[in-house]
């Protein structure tokens, strides 16, 4: 199991190759990457601010819950934060089971709980000026399903 | 002593990312109530608590847990992250 909170780009393909060679004969791997979006196309580029130390320890704390609620072989997590542009990678959730549905509901959980569990926050900046996202009511109401 | 976080727009709002407080606090909330009366920045960032969260030594807790042995506590907005 692997966490990485990191400013550094990284690459979706290279980090899905390396993890899926480290699974064994896992059989079911699911990846999930967020890509920063252009935004009403007038987005420029992002800022992603984080809690050090925080961070690590909840992102850690969530991969703890999926494992103890799936079957998994593994898990990955990367989280980038610092100055992002348009159509660059922010994140990547990878899993790996013996069984797809596992793979695929442990990932789904990462991903909902990283979203509002984890201490990030985004500011987009655009050409009219730099705003905070605001937590939408859905991403909450999402970990109620689990 | 304890030290005071502030994330996101909070910190925008407070000026500061963190400061070490001498505080006699019971609570996250009367430590709210203490940061408040101190300034116009203060009061503006801790205006509406529904739209904060708060750590205890990096845990997720609520305005009414206990400071007893706190070494650092954290408010920002809710989170965005994924």
């Amino acid at each position: 199991m692997a966490v990485r909170v990191d400013p550094a780009r990284f690459d979706p393909g290279t980090e899905l190759n390396a993890f899926s060679k480290g699974v064994g004969n896992a059989g079911a791997v699911v990846s999930f990457t967020g890509v920063v979006r252009d935004v009403v196309g007038g987005l420029s580029a992002m800022e992603i601010e984080h809690y050090p130390g925080m961070t690590e320890k909840a992102i850690a704390a969530i991969v703890d819950e999926a494992k103890s609620r799936w079957s998994l072989a593994d898990a990955l997590v990367i989280h980038r934060y610092g100055r992002l542009e348009a159509g660059e990678m922010i994140m990547m959730v990878a899993t790996a089971s013996r069984h797809r549905v596992d793979a695929f509901q442990a990932a789904e959980f990462l991903m909902d709980y990283l979203k509002s569990r984890a201490p990030f926050w985004k500011k987009e900046l655009t050409r009219d000026g730099a705003e905070w996202v605001e937590a939408r009511d859905e991403d909450e109401a999402a970990l109620d399903r689990w | 002593m304890i030290e005071v976080l502030y994330f996101a727009w909070v910190r925008e709002r407070i000026g500061i990312p963190r400061e070490r407080i001498e505080t006699g606090a019971k609570t996250v909330a009367d430590l709210v109530e203490e940061l408040r009366g101190r300034e116009d920045r203060y009061a503006a960032a801790f205006e509406d608590l529904r739209a904060l969260r708060v750590a205890i030594d990096q845990e997720l807790t609520d305005f009414s847990a206990s400071l007893e042995g706190a070494r650092e506590v954290a408010f920002f907005p809710p989170m965005t992250g994924g």
